[in-house]
């Protein structure tokens, strides 16, 4: 049976996904460019199309605190949040992750302030990597609306929270062909949230309590082994959504496009992607697309990139009085090939700076020179 | 090693009483053969964590001795200060 495509916004592709996922309570504070998510839910809500409680909370960090009080009952959570929000949140994110409750969130992503802006780029997410949340980095609205579907199943299987980012305005405000499933399957990907411990006054438990040092760092080293078990998670999840609606993104960690005797490559994230493929083939290079950021996958991206005589990053965001995020974690990950290529870092797409074609081509140019750089596209 | 639940969940109660915290000590207090069993130490101890228990060592009438249980003794050092007969020495812990 055929599923008829719809022209859907980002967002709200984002909210049809979440809607099928069937949380049972949602609680969001609104801001740009997430805001049209939970709106969207909002009014499924009140037309009775989703059956949750929409908790109308006073900031974020109330949301992230509020969606771990519901989750702990055994309930499916879910949150969407960009920028300030979610750095505001940034001290609950540890939280949820620490007691290890398979939340659901949406970063619609964008620029943190100052100087005040609200377009795109993803310093607010890079920003809250060490948060031991799970970062899933989208490129189109209809991988936005597969991934969420993915995130749940990810996050309840190993019991961590799950991010999905997406690029505000340039997937979240943007209208595209959708392809959206039928309710029924969704619910036969995505089975019932078992959760592993539960607050129930029938059987008290305790969450949230003390952690001397000697247990303190155990629960640590639980969580470091459960991300890096994540990566098959996350692979799985991406082979079985094929299984269930054809479409898949790489092998779930990295997408690559155009890889086959490639010499150079672009290794980047999100939607400038979309650009990137456009001029990649002029460009003469192919494209490393990370996908899963958290967790890292090394290995996946060392495999993609032996043989290759250089790479270059392109990143939209910067760890002031370091380097892109990006950039170093994949310059890391290939040190110990023993040809690695020439790894350059291109810090772009900063507050909504728009990277175009002939940024590409120019960066393509750079890349092959061979040189390592470390550049900013202003 | 006692097994953990993922996100630090104490499912059963007592979880506290198995709980040592006598790590953090930096200075461990020794009780030396000097000690009399007066219990000044027993007194003072915040944690409390000194008590008088039978010993063949004790120069005591009681025949006992103080004992510090170090699962629990952060070194805080009161006991040896407070000591009348100076029978409490420290040891950096190492």
């Amino acid at each position: 049976m055929t599923v008829p495509k719809t022209v859907l916004e980002g967002s709200e592709a984002v909210a049809e996904a979440v809607r099928q996922c069937k949380p049972g309570v949602i609680a969001a504070y609104p801001i740009t460019p997430q805001t049209h998510v939970v709106e969207t839910l909002a009014r499924m809500i009140a037309d009775g199309e989703l059956d949750a409680e929409m908790i109308r909370v006073e900031s974020e960090q109330s949301a992230m605190a509020a969606c771990i009080g519901s989750q702990a009952t055994g309930v499916r959570s879910y949150t969407a949040t960009a920028s300030q929000g979610l750095a505001l949140m940034h001290e609950i994110l540890f939280i949820a992750s620490g007691m290890r409750l398979p939340i659901v969130m949406t970063v619609a992503n964008r620029s943190l302030s100052a100087p005040l802006n609200i377009w795109n780029d993803q310093q607010d997410s890079i920003a809250s990597r060490d948060s031991g949340w799970i970062q899933l980095y989208v490129e189109d609205a209809q991988e936005a609306y597969d991934t969420h579907i993915q995130a749940f199943r990810i996050a309840e299987e190993i019991h961590n929270p799950v991010m999905v980012c997406m690029d505000g305005f340039v997937v979240s405000h943007t209208y595209e062909n959708v392809l959206i499933e039928e309710d029924s399957k969704v619910s036969e990907f995505l089975p019932e949230y078992k959760p592993l411990f539960s607050l129930n006054p029938k059987k008290p438990v305790t969450m949230g309590a003390l952690g001397t040092p000697e247990y303190f760092v155990r629960f640590r080293k639980q969580q470091q082994d459960t991300l890096k078990k994540a990566l098959e998670t996350i692979s799985k999840a991406n082979e079985e959504f094929a299984k269930a609606f054809s479409r898949k993104y790489g092998n779930g960690l990295i997408e690559t496009i155009g890889m086959e005797g490639a010499k150079h490559a672009i290794i980047t994230m999100g939607s400038v992607t979309g650009t990137i493929r456009e001029v990649a083939e002029e460009a003469g290079v192919g494209i490393i697309r990370v996908r899963s950021f958290r967790p890292f996958p090394a290995e996946e991206i060392r495999k993609a990139c032996e043989g290759l005589e250089s790479v270059g990053v392109i990143e939209k965001d910067i760890s002031i009085g370091a380097s892109g995020a990006l950039y170093d974690e994949a310059r890391s990950a290939l040190y110990s090939l023993k040809n690695r290529p020439k790894v350059s870092g291109f810090i772009a797409g900063i507050g909504g700076r728009d990277i175009t074609p002939s940024h590409i081509l120019e960066i393509a140019k750079k890349i092959k020179e061979g040189e390592e750089r470390t550049e900013w596209v202003m | 090693m006692e097994k953990l639940n993922e996100g630090a969940v104490v499912a059963e109660p007592g979880s506290s009483s198995r709980k040592k915290t006598g790590s953090w000590r930096t200075f461990r207090p020794v009780v030396t053969d000097k000690c009399v069993a007066c219990g000044i130490c027993v007194l003072h101890c915040p944690e409390p964590c000194i008590e008088l228990k039978p010993s063949k060592d004790s120069k005591a009438s009681s025949g006992k001795i103080a004992v510090i249980d170090y699962d629990y003794c952060k070194g805080c050092l009161i006991c040896m200060n407070v000591c009348p007969h100076d029978a409490i020495r420290k040891e950096m812990e190492r």
